[in-house]
């Protein structure tokens, strides 16, 4: 009696926490878990396992006011790759990023990863957002 | 009793510690040919091991390395080209550990062959390793006619490289130990920082083995 009375309030509470999460919330969270995945597949060769780069060769991921700055643009490097001097962390590069595969909501979870990781807090990125920067691209 | 039991455990931590303080010794790879000769009247049989064979590159600073310019030298070896979008990066982000681990000891060199010299250039390879953070004459970068490197990338026991068409080159991402006597003392998967720590674990009972020591 006195165990399902413990397992009925616990449930209760789950349920509470759950429905308290707000739908941003949980597509945040959504994104930010498929995201570290394609993240771990298709970029952290190069950027590290903490978005740490590789000295003056490859950037690293942690400069949130280049992505701040970079916001709409971040989907188009990605996708189709990067090229030329580029000012990251008080660092010049003069490399080049290849081409990606990843595409539509992949590009809104990776980023959306990379945002919210490596000391960097800077909220979800939606396929919307993704989209319209996308259609921004030179 | 109890006397004797810590009397016990004290011998035994004495012998343990003893046992540690033991100078390791590392395999030595490749095949192998007993060779029986006859000197001074006595039959003796010699185990001979295989050897990295003569080689000519050029470095990132220009000047020609040969397998001469490395001997007296303990070295690691891999493959690489600058451009590579794959394993590349993650393997000199662990070789850059080696390499800050053993910059100041003599002795002691990292050459890493480009195995696209075509793009490779001298210049470029400068470049790559200053960009890397690399100076001095420890860790060489090196290139010369593809077809040389391909060949010699069998002899360090590595999978010889292919081209491919999405990737450009298909290659092996190990690091390979190489003794002053130039035979292949350990191979590493140069992708994970773990072997790369025992590789570096390695460097250190290799540069302190006696035979190591002796041969100039």
């Amino acid at each position: 009696m006195k165990l399902s009375i413990i397992i009925g309030l616990l449930l209760s509470g789950i349920v509470l926490i759950v429905s308290c999460q707000s739908d941003d919330q949980l597509e945040y969270a959504r994104y930010y878990s498929t995201g570290r995945v394609l993240y771990q597949s298709k970029c952290q060769n190069c950027h590290g396992k903490n978005g740490e780069g590789l000295q003056s060769l490859i950037p690293p991921l942690t400069d949130s006011v280049y992505l701040k700055r970079n916001k709409e643009l971040l989907a188009c490097s990605v996708k189709y790759g990067l090229k030329g001097k580029l000012n990251i962390a008080q660092k010049y590069f003069d490399g080049q990023m290849p081409a990606s595969d990843i595409t539509g909501v992949e590009l809104a979870e990776v980023l959306t990863y990379i945002n919210n990781s490596f000391g960097n807090k800077l909220g979800v990125v939606t396929t919307q957002m993704v989209n319209e920067g996308l259609n921004k691209c030179n | 009793m109890r006397k004797v039991l810590i009397a016990a455990a004290i011998i035994l931590l004495n012998s343990a510690c003893k046992f540690n303080g033991d100078k390791k010794k590392l395999p030595i790879y490749g095949n192998r040919q007993t060779v029986t000769k006859t000197a001074n009247g006595q039959t003796v049989t010699d185990t001979v091991y295989q050897t990295i064979p003569a080689f000519k590159f050029t470095n990132q600073y220009g000047d020609s390395i040969s397998n001469k310019t490395l001997d007296g030298y303990i070295y690691v070896a891999d493959f690489f080209f600058t451009t590579c979008p794959s394993i590349c990066p993650v393997m000199h982000r662990n070789m850059l550990d080696v390499y800050n681990t053993f910059k100041n000891t003599p002795n002691f060199k990292i050459i890493s062959h480009t195995i696209d010299p075509q793009h490779d250039s001298v210049p470029l390879l400068k470049k790559y390793a200053d960009k890397l953070g690399v100076t001095g004459n420890t860790w060489w970068f090196v290139q010369g006619k593809k077809e040389d490197t391909y060949k010699l990338s069998e002899s360090y026991l590595v999978r010889p490289p292919q081209e491919d068409a999405k990737q450009g080159f298909i290659h092996d991402g190990s690091f390979l130990l190489i003794d002053k006597q130039k035979r292949v003392r350990g191979a590493y998967d140069g992708t994970d920082p773990k072997q790369v720590s025992k590789l570096i674990d390695d460097i250190k009972i290799l540069l302190a083995d006696p035979e190591q020591a002796a041969k100039k």
